[in-house]
């Protein structure tokens, strides 16, 4: 248990401390890749070098030869279930007949160190009858090519059409637009341990996850197990934006575990993480947007393909997010959109932080900047002109009922101060390319370009996601329980707050994160402040009611004339003032609370209904300078304003700013997995490129506070949104700065020196 | 595998690295042989610098080092910086300035500062931005993990 003990009272609406932050810095924090067990051995994944290819045979004798090597599975050794996945069971735990992208899995061995089990893997031959490869997703959707899986080459197909079909705006623009494949990246490579019970009939997890109860769910599925005896505690996670939602090892480990009943540790190196998870969908947008002279947005049309690659993970919810946000967060009566998400031979993608908005939204803003100069206007100007009120109906027919300050998101922003300019001999890191020495000064020229966004929280379609949380209050402690995945993203230090605000007890106590309570859902779609933290509030609210009714009853005051005032209890008509620590002595009490969001709908065919929870906004100005002869960017400053409902934790709702911007400046200029046939040809740190210090821009960031009312704690989820409209306003500057088309991200030095 | 065996000096304190095979890195031999696993690794190729430790003083990755080869040197890892649990300056401003999220970069970070700061008390903007460049941070962006080092900078000049 982590203990904290504030000494000055860290509640709702304070930066408070971390509980894990000092056990962080210390190295004392135990992620899911320091989990170790006597006896363990270490698991290792064989995986498929081609794309598509037929298995002949697999013939492991070679690999079971090798000194130290306990065991090597296939997919004739999965006693359940074959596959797994998300939303459809469509991924094999191990290929069996066929394999449909380059690093899929094929075998597992055991063995006694890391470096036996990859010679283990070299020691197993497996005979591939190369297949031609689909690789193009407009062949997946044409019908030219084969069904590649049982389930067919198209994932999903959704349109959203609305309004008169047959209106032509007085100005019409249109853009062709791409975005390629990023990865998350997160820097705690994918671990697990697995303990098998002695009888042989349950395992043990400790791994690295962002939904504890699914990946039981799945594991049992494919092992043949009840659920319960499948037990999945957290181990700490380092990092995970989407990646880590689908299954990557926790089948392959735990298998390995009852097939040696031994502790096996499982984690993968960096280029195999590169396979062995899902990533951002790259996509192509053809849009057409018409506007009345004075720049009033009156219809969209969109064609969206999406490559969700070889399994269906979340694809048809990825494909749902960028349809259904194609207007982007601007009023818009007529819609005509067709979305399609794709398999193809190349990897899978799934969640990444801005699930399928991401890839509207480049699109959406590059549009609304071609609009502003088909109409005279600013891009300010015509964002502010068609900005999104509460109570807009959007495409689907589905009326905002969240908070929606666009307006001020933009202005606000628009206030936030420029950067100073470029200094005549600046230092050679503040120029583009940095301690290259390439750029000089002389060449550079500074842009300046906008991105306003909007973000759907929580699941949508009709799903309940729900999540759930327990409160104990015994000799004057609280402890909560939750199944919530800790992330990075603070929800361990939310809770406490949370808790002690609720309760006027400062002592919070946390229990492992693990299936020993229900489900919290996903560490995703923005929404564990609003639903975990919903939970918790509403846990804690039913043990403070029992607290109320105790000391009601023996002070003789109606238990509804009671509040908590910081750390007491005091009766608002009367002169009662007790300490909580005193009211609850001798008390235990303990409840539990599921918080469920609102019910949404399925689209129907023409992309109709009420699918969404809740929205939430933002805006991004950014200012680069650019060496167009190098094509070299440096991103100077960014500025921001978010609508997050109400701050929580002014420290922490910061760092998820910072960090989104991060990401969303990585996929402008420098994220991209570069497919070559099918074969990724950069799974290395070395090969994809990741923002540094370096290239950080100043942020600057105003916080809009208009509580929401429909969440439980007036907070809207604040992590997916920052890292939206950041790349298009990015890209915008770049276009400001060289007058360059750039119509893909992310983009590259030869887009800026040799594109149109 | 072979039979011999190495001795390492790390935090101070001597192992005897047995039965290790010759290829192991150092960070490996950290984590998995001497039970020290607040040293992380990431990239396995000296690009992200969650590995960082200090060999004779200087800032090394140590999924680069083949543990064999640094039998000479006095190695400290994040582990050796607090060894009384009292955390240092740095990993105090790291808490308090909200530079830690996932953590799973930090003690590469912590030990990188640390390093900065001995070798340059009044770092620029730019200096410190430049030192921990070889340190790959996905959560924060940077921005809170700068704020952190100004702050541990700050109080050590006002001492």
């Amino acid at each position: 248990m982590a203990t904290t003990t504030a000494t000055s009272r860290a509640t709702l609406g304070t930066s408070a401390v971390r509980p894990d932050g000092l056990p962080k810095v210390q190295g004392r924090f135990a992620f899911a890749s320091d989990v170790w067990a006597d006896n363990m051995l270490w698991g290792a994944t064989l995986r498929s070098p081609h794309p598509h290819a037929r298995i002949r045979s697999i013939d492991v004798s070679g690999a079971l030869a090798i000194n130290g090597v306990s065991v090597v599975i296939t997919a004739d050794d999965v006693p359940g279930q074959l596959t797994y996945g998300l939303i459809t069971s469509d991924q094999p735990v191990f290929a069996r007949d066929v394999v449909r992208y380059a690093g899929e899995p094929v075998a597992a061995v055991a063995a006694d160190h890391p470096e036996t089990a990859r010679r283990a893997l070299d020691a197993i031959r497996v005979d591939y009858e190369v297949l031609s490869a689909l690789l193009d997703a407009e062949q997946a959707i044409d019908g030219s090519f084969a069904a590649i899986h049982p389930d067919g080459n198209v994932i999903r197909n959704q349109r959203v059409i609305r309004g008169d079909q047959s209106f032509v705006g007085d100005i019409i623009v249109e853009g062709s637009y791409e975005l390629g494949m990023q990865d998350q990246a997160f820097l705690g490579l994918e671990a697990a341990l697995a303990l098998p019970d002695e009888d042989g009939a349950g395992v043990e997890l400790f791994v690295a996850t962002q939904w504890l109860h699914e990946d039981q769910k799945q594991i049992a599925a494919c092992l043949d197990m009840p659920l319960e005896r499948v037990r999945i505690t957290l181990g700490g996670v380092g990092g995970a934006f989407g990646g880590r939602e689908d299954i990557s090892l926790q089948v392959h480990c735990c298998l390995l575990a009852l097939v040696t009943r031994r502790p096996i540790k499982m984690q993968y190196g960096r280029e195999e993480s590169f396979f062995g998870h899902i990533h951002r969908h790259p996509a192509r947008i053809v849009m057409h947007h018409h506007a009345d002279r004075d720049g009033t947005l009156r219809r969209v049309e969109a064609r969206a393909v999406f490559d969700g690659g070889a399994y269906a993970s979340t694809s048809s919810a990825v494909l749902i997010n960028a349809v259904t946000h194609m207007q982007g967060p601007y009023r818009c009566d007529i819609a005509t959109v067709d979305g399609y998400v794709v398999r193809t031979n190349n990897p899978p993608c799934g969640a990444m932080r801005g699930f399928g908005v991401v890839q509207a939204c480049f699109a959406h803003e590059s549009q609304m900047d071609k609009l502003a100069i088909a109409c005279g206007l600013s891009p300010v100007d015509i964002r502010l002109k068609n900005a999104m009120r509460t109570g807009d109906r959007l495409i689907t027919g589905q009326i905002v009922e969240s908070v929606a300050p666009v307006e001020r998101c933009i202005r606000e922003t628009a206030a936030l101060p420029m950067p100073a300019p470029l200094l005549d001999e600046p230092d050679a890191l503040d120029l583009p390319g940095g301690s290259g020495l390439t750029a000089r000064r002389s060449n550079i020229r500074r842009g300046v370009g906008w991105g306003v966004s909007i973000k759907n929280l929580m699941y949508s379609e009709g799903f309940d996601d729900y999540a759930t949380a327990r409160c104990r209050l015994a000799d004057g402690v609280i402890t909560l329980q939750f199944a919530t995945a800790e992330v990075g993203q603070g929800f361990v230090v939310l809770a406490q707050q949370i808790a002690r605000t609720v309760l006027g007890i400062d002592t919070v106590l946390l229990e492992p994160i693990s299936t020993a309570i229900g489900s919290a859902g996903s560490t995703s779609a923005s929404r564990q402040t609003w639903m975990s933290g919903g939970a918790v509030d509403g846990a804690c609210r039913l043990v403070r009611e029992q607290l109320f009714a105790h000391v009601g009853a023996t002070h003789d005051v109606d238990p509804l004339r009671l509040v908590i005032e910081a750390t007491d209890v005091v009766d608002t008509m009367g002169t009662l003032r007790v300490a909580v620590a005193d009211a609850a002595r001798g008390l235990v009490l303990d409840e539990t609370f599921e918080h469920h969001h609102r019910a949404t709908e399925e689209l129907d065919e023409n992309g109709q209904g009420n699918c969404h929870v809740a929205f939430a906004f933002v805006a991004h100005r950014a200012v680069v300078d650019v060496d167009p002869d190098l094509g070299l960017v440096k991103v100077v400053q960014i500025a921001t304003a978010q609508d997050v409902g109400r701050v929580l934790n002014p420290l922490a709702a910061l760092g998820q700013v910072e960090g989104g911007i991060a990401q969303g400046l990585g996929l402008a200029v420098m994220e991209e997995i570069v497919l070559v046939n099918g074969k990724m040809r950069n799974p290395s740190f070395t090969d994809y490129l990741l923002p540094t210090a370096l290239d950080a821009p100043d942020v600057v960031v105003t916080m809009i506070e208009e509580p929401e009312p429909q969440a439980p704690l007036g907070a809207k989820g604040i992590g997916e949104p920052p890292c939206i409209s950041v790349t298009p306003a990015i890209v915008a500057a770049i276009r400001d700065a060289t007058g360059k088309a750039l119509t893909r991200v992310p983009v590259r030095p030869q887009d800026i020196v040799f594109g149109d | 595998m072979s039979n011999e065996f190495y001795q390492l000096r790390v935090n101070g304190v001597a192992h005897e690295v047995r039965d290790a095979w010759a290829g192991e890195s150092l960070l490996y031999v950290l984590r998995e042989r001497l039970g020290l696993p607040g040293t992380k690794g990431a990239c396995e190729q000296g690009e992200c610098g969650s590995c960082t430790v200090l060999m004779d003083g200087e800032a090394v990755c140590a999924c680069l080092v083949m543990a064999a080869t640094a039998v000479e040197s006095e190695i400290t890892t994040v582990e050796g910086l607090s060894p009384d649990g009292e955390p240092t300056d740095v990993q105090q401003s790291f808490v308090d300035a909200g530079g830690v999220q996932c953590g799973f970069c930090t003690p590469g970070l912590v030990v990188a500062v640390h390093h900065l700061l001995e070798r340059t008390a009044n770092p620029s903007e730019l200096q410190i931005k430049e030192a921990i460049s070889g340190n790959i941070c996905r959560c924060t962006g940077y921005g809170r993990i700068f704020a952190a080092v100004r702050q541990a900078r700050d109080n050590r000049l006002a001492m």
